[in-house]
């Protein structure tokens, strides 16, 4: 690739040939900015860090600058000694883990029911016809707007917010699934028949393999919707998470704490991620 | 082409017809195939179309590009519905797709999820045999092919070329009694086409197959089959057929004979004909 766009075309060769300053050699391109050049690690490590150098930067020099009250923009010190604190009591790990296994249950519910019923729906015609037009009704409605409901109905413990998570996130992902299951090439089908597959197999051996990337892709992008509605369930109702205590912090100004916890999602989100495209590289290596 | 997830109707135990063609291994009669595409864009893609291959014939279809070759195929695999007309294998009626009709397609439809060894070994597999049993049957294919070293690559790693002879092979490892082959080397360079159909010709001999064969290419056509098909484009429908008596084994060598130079005349005049009509 990076070959051929360093070549030059034989017309303009020549044409340099004949000029009398005609002995420059042809000049290498720089792969950087090739479309879909092949990543090289040690440059991805050098841009992401300046990224987050850049951002911490700012951060410093607004706070210790003095250019944002600490009441609103506390410092990075603040809100280290705030995690020595609260790593050391043992708070922040138990809000964290209160989290964590909300979204762990309400994302794992959800997915399991999501990617299943999101196969038939785009293998089967009537069953996309019967639960479609229900799920596009669901899919636009507020889940915010749904939580006094939910806690009226089942109130503010564990049920309460897995419900906000699963509401949340079950019908996008009934849709995505399904809308690759639809996509699939036709004649993998019609070949997976003239080789005797039965049509009750086709979903297993068929749509579901031939779905894998794109169903661990759309895990990857929903797991971090499910963060979101978590924070919004514990910031209503709840009595421990991360959530919970940026709330209560709220309500006493502690702002290094709101950081905090907000940086400790951020973690937690990217974690996540790692995790998702790690399991896609172990179960769909053929798709890279 | 190739929009068809659903097999055609119920699972239903074949009605035998020995009426239509009691020797042919393949019978086709009267079908006619309309595709709706809508206000003012339907196609007859095929108009009344008779076609019977007799047990073990190798049977080559030419004709022009879009004159239906691929749909007809399609339809005797059971993967689309003839809107009139009756097939039937082996005097049992065509209403599904099923493993006695193996087709190899034009385009690319390996398994990218499976490597190159589980695709050839699928069929089998579905029809349970077991896996050492399995396992002789794609060694063997995969030297016949000549990709023994990548037995372990998934089909994205492979080139173009290389791909179509895996699926080749997928097909052949299932065992069709009737074999169908959309173009299968039309992909190929010249030196891989040479091979595959020596490769081709060989399994035949050995196995004897019913092949339905669809080219592109008039040297290939005369090279393999024992009848060339020609059809003529919209409506398709066969325009000639061609009996080709020269004797096996066949090699390219062939090319320079009268016979082979008079036949290809023949098919070379027909399809001009077709091409003269279209412009
Ligand atoms: N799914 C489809 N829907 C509507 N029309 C179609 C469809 N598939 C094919 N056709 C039409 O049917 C005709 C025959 O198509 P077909 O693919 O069978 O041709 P072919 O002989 O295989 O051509 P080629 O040699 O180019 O592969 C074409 O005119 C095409 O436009
Ligand atoms: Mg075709």
């Amino acid at each position: 690739m990076a070959q051929d766009l360093a070549m030059e075309a034989p017309g303009s060769r020549s044409r340099a040939e004949a000029s009398p300053a005609g002995q420059a050699p042809a000049r290498r391109r720089s792969r950087t900015w090739t479309p879909f050049a092949a990543p090289s690690s040690s440059q991805n490590f050098v841009l992401a860090s300046a990224v987050w150098a850049l951002i911490a930067g700012c951060w410093a020099a607004l706070s210790y600058g003095g250019v944002v009250s600490s009441m609103f923009l506390p410092t990075p010190t603040a809100v280290f000694e705030r995690a020595v604190a609260m790593i050391g009591d043992g708070s922040l790990l138990t809000h964290a883990l209160s989290s964590v296994q909300v979204v762990m249950i309400g994302f794992a519910l959800s997915s399991l029911v999501a990617v299943p019923v999101g196969l038939w729906m785009g293998t089967y015609a009537p069953v996309r016809a019967a639960i479609e037009p229900v799920v596009n009704f669901i899919r636009y409605l507020p889940v915010t707007s749904f939580v006094p409901l939910f806690i009226l109905w089942i109130g503010i413990g564990l049920q309460q917010r897995v419900t906000v998570i699963v509401f949340g996130v079950f019908f996008q992902q009934l849709v995505m699934v399904a809308d690759s299951a639809r996509g699939i090439a036709r004649d993998l089908v019609n070949a997976a028949y003239t080789l005797g597959t039965k049509r009750s197999e086709v979903v297993w051996h068929i749509v579901f393999p031939a779905t894998l990337p794109a169903i661990l892709d759309m895990l990857r992008v929903t797991a971090g919707w499910a963060w979101t509605y978590l924070v919004v369930a514990e910031l209503v109702a709840a009595s421990s998470g991360l959530g919970y205590i940026s709330l209560r912090a709220m309500r006493g100004f502690q702002v290094d704490t709101i950081f905090l916890a907000v940086l400790t999602i951020g973690f937690l989100g990217l974690v996540t991620d790692l995790f998702f495209r790690l399991l896609r590289r172990k179960l769909a290596p053929w798709a890279m | 082409m190739g929009d068809v997830i659903e097999a055609p109707s119920v699972p239903r135990a074949g009605t035998v017809r020995p009426e239509a063609g009691r020797s042919a291994a393949l019978s086709v009669s009267n079908v006619s195939l309309v595709y709706a595409g809508g206000r003012g864009r339907e196609v007859v893609a095929l108009d009344r179309v008779s076609l019977d291959v007799s047990p073990n014939e190798f049977c080559v279809i030419v004709g022009p590009s879009g004159c239906g070759k691929s749909s007809l195929l399609y339809l005797i695999a059971g993967l689309n519905e003839a809107t009139s007309g009756q097939m039937a294998v082996n005097g049992v009626s065509v209403h599904e797709p099923g493993p006695d009709r193996g087709m190899v397609f034009q385009g690319y439809t390996l398994f990218p999820w499976l490597t190159v060894r589980q695709n050839i070994e699928y069929g089998p597999k579905r029809q349970g045999m077991s896996a050492a049993e399995r396992s002789g049957i794609v060694d063997r294919y995969l030297a016949e092919i000549g990709l023994t070293q990548f037995a372990e690559h998934y089909p994205a790693m492979l080139s173009g070329g290389m791909r179509q002879r895996v699926a080749i092979a997928r097909a052949l490892a299932n065992d069709p009694g009737v074999l169908l082959m959309d173009e299968p080397f039309g992909a190929l360079d010249s030196q891989t086409r040479a091979t595959m159909q020596k490769l081709l010709l060989r399994i035949w001999e050995q196995h004897k197959k019913t092949v339905l064969f669809v080219t592109h290419d008039i040297d290939e056509a005369l090279l393999l089959g024992d009848r060339v098909v020609v059809m003529s484009a919209r409506p398709g429908r066969i325009k000639a057929e061609l009996s080709i008596a020269l004797p096996r084994p066949r090699s390219m060598d062939l090319a320079l004979e009268p016979d082979f130079i008079a036949l290809k005349r023949r098919i070379l005049d027909l399809l001009r004909d077709e091409i003269d009509e279209e412009h």
